[in-house]
């Protein structure tokens, strides 16, 4: 498991035990009330080394990068990067998080194009 | 004065009201927005992983038919806040990281190389520092004073730092503008918040709640109309109001617009031009003295 939290250290290019758990990224954060597990967590679970658990957590789905995290993190932490490299561990499994059918018929006919390029660069292998 | 711009594929699209007022607005200021030739999408979303150079070729690719382009007068502007936040990204990565510079100037060999010395303009900036508020003040034909508008930033026009236009936990671009125009403008906790994004394709019910949150919030300090710079939020602040009025009865609608349609308002800009048939909850009443 070791191996698996350096390669999320790595492709996110984040210290992660830099993390003291504040929380004021769960704070800031405004989707938070969606996620099953809170960004600070979703730290905590690679600093303890359960990689396996924060790789199958919603949160890093429902991030949608917005930086407010980011930009606040006392200790530098760029938590989008961390949300990043742990969607890309699940998708270069090519697994999907987005299926298609789950669009709305209707919401066909009227997504802007950059919701749907940028929710399939980001859920998509 | 010409200025190359780059559209992105949105604004020829769902938001073709924010580019067509957007054009409107700034012919007024003596500004021509000349449409960069042969671009490409900027991948709306900046790769965030450490060892993904691929996506960085599409947004590099418009700055180098910007290169080409621009006659000495490296900059482009855009309008779409998630095209802004790409290509400003993908050109702050290329000035700081050379290594990879070159990786990607050497995969993309039939073009020029590129160092990243394109300026990455979004629209507010230009108004602000080059035209300057108090000269659009001037222009200023319709006194639009029934409005009060709720500035609504959104992400990315704010962050990461790299790429912030204004101040990320207090941004006041949006508001100074309306205030040179002599529109009254409401400050709203929600200003900076994420709208859920591109989860509007999958996790309808998440942007509902957004959407509902920032709404009631921007009314309850007094707004009656939303103003944004970006289609998505546009997108999920005005369409997906149908989706919160079906889970919440109690819902009042609240019209949303692009800075650009109240500016070209302003400047009397030809009702045609501000195309506000695509926008889903209609701000034409408010907007109406003397349409």
């Amino acid at each position: 498991m070791a191996e698996l939290v350096d390669k999320i250290s790595e492709l996110s290019g984040q210290n992660l035990d830099a993390c003291y758990q504040c929380g004021k990224c769960s704070g800031g954060c405004p989707s938070v009330a969606q996620m099953d597990m809170l960004p600070n967590q979703v730290i905590r679970l690679l600093q303890i080394g359960l990689p396996e658990l924060a790789l199958q957590c919603n949160t890093i789905w429902i991030c949608a990068s917005c930086y407010m995290c980011t930009v606040r993190c006392p200790r530098g932490i760029d938590l989008s990067k961390i949300m990043e490299a742990l969607r890309q561990v699940n998708l270069r499994e090519n697994l999907d998080y987005m299926k298609i059918k789950e669009i709305k018929e209707e919401d066909i006919f009227i997504l802007p194009q950059i919701a749907l390029v940028a929710n399939f660069r980001k859920q998509t292998a | 004065m010409k200025v190359l711009y780059y559209p992105g594929c949105t604004l020829k699209t769902s938001a073709k009201n924010f580019e067509d007022s957007a054009v409107a607005s700034l012919k007024v200021l003596g500004v021509d927005l000349v449409e960069l030739e042969r671009w490409n999408c900027c991948g709306t979303v900046y790769s965030l992983a450490s060892d993904d150079l691929m996506h960085k070729v599409a947004p590099i690719r418009n700055l180098i038919r910007v290169k080409e382009q621009s006659n000495g007068d490296d900059r482009v502007v855009t309008l779409c806040s998630m095209c802004y936040n790409t290509l400003k990204q993908a050109n702050e990565f290329f000035k700081e990281d050379e290594e990879s510079r070159d990786k990607i100037n050497n995969f993309m060999d039939r073009e020029i190389d590129y160092n990243g010395d394109v300026e990455v303009l979004h629209l507010l900036t230009l108004l602000k520092e080059e035209i300057g508020f108090d000269n659009i003040g001037k222009k200023v034909k319709n006194k639009l004073s029934n409005l009060k508008v709720a500035s609504y930033y959104g992400c990315l026009l704010l962050r990461p730092q790299n790429s912030a236009i204004d101040n990320a936990e207090n941004p006041t671009i949006l508001e100074d503008l309306f205030t040179s125009l002599g529109i009254d403008t409401v400050d709203f906790p929600y200003k900076n918040e994420c709208c859920g994004s591109y989860n509007t394709v999958n996790a309808v019910d998440l942007v509902v709640e957004r959407t509902y949150k920032i709404i009631n919030s921007a009314r309850s300090f007094g707004a009656n109309i939303i103003a944004t710079s970006c289609p998505l939020c546009q997108f999920n602040l005005d369409r997906r109001q149908k989706d919160v009025k079906d889970k919440y009865y109690d819902f009042e609608e609240m019209p949303v617009v692009y800075f650009t349609q109240i500016m070209g308002r302003a400047f009397n800009v030809k009702r045609k031009s501000l195309g506000f048939d695509l926008n889903y909850i209609d701000p034409v009443p408010l907007l109406q003295e003397n349409f």
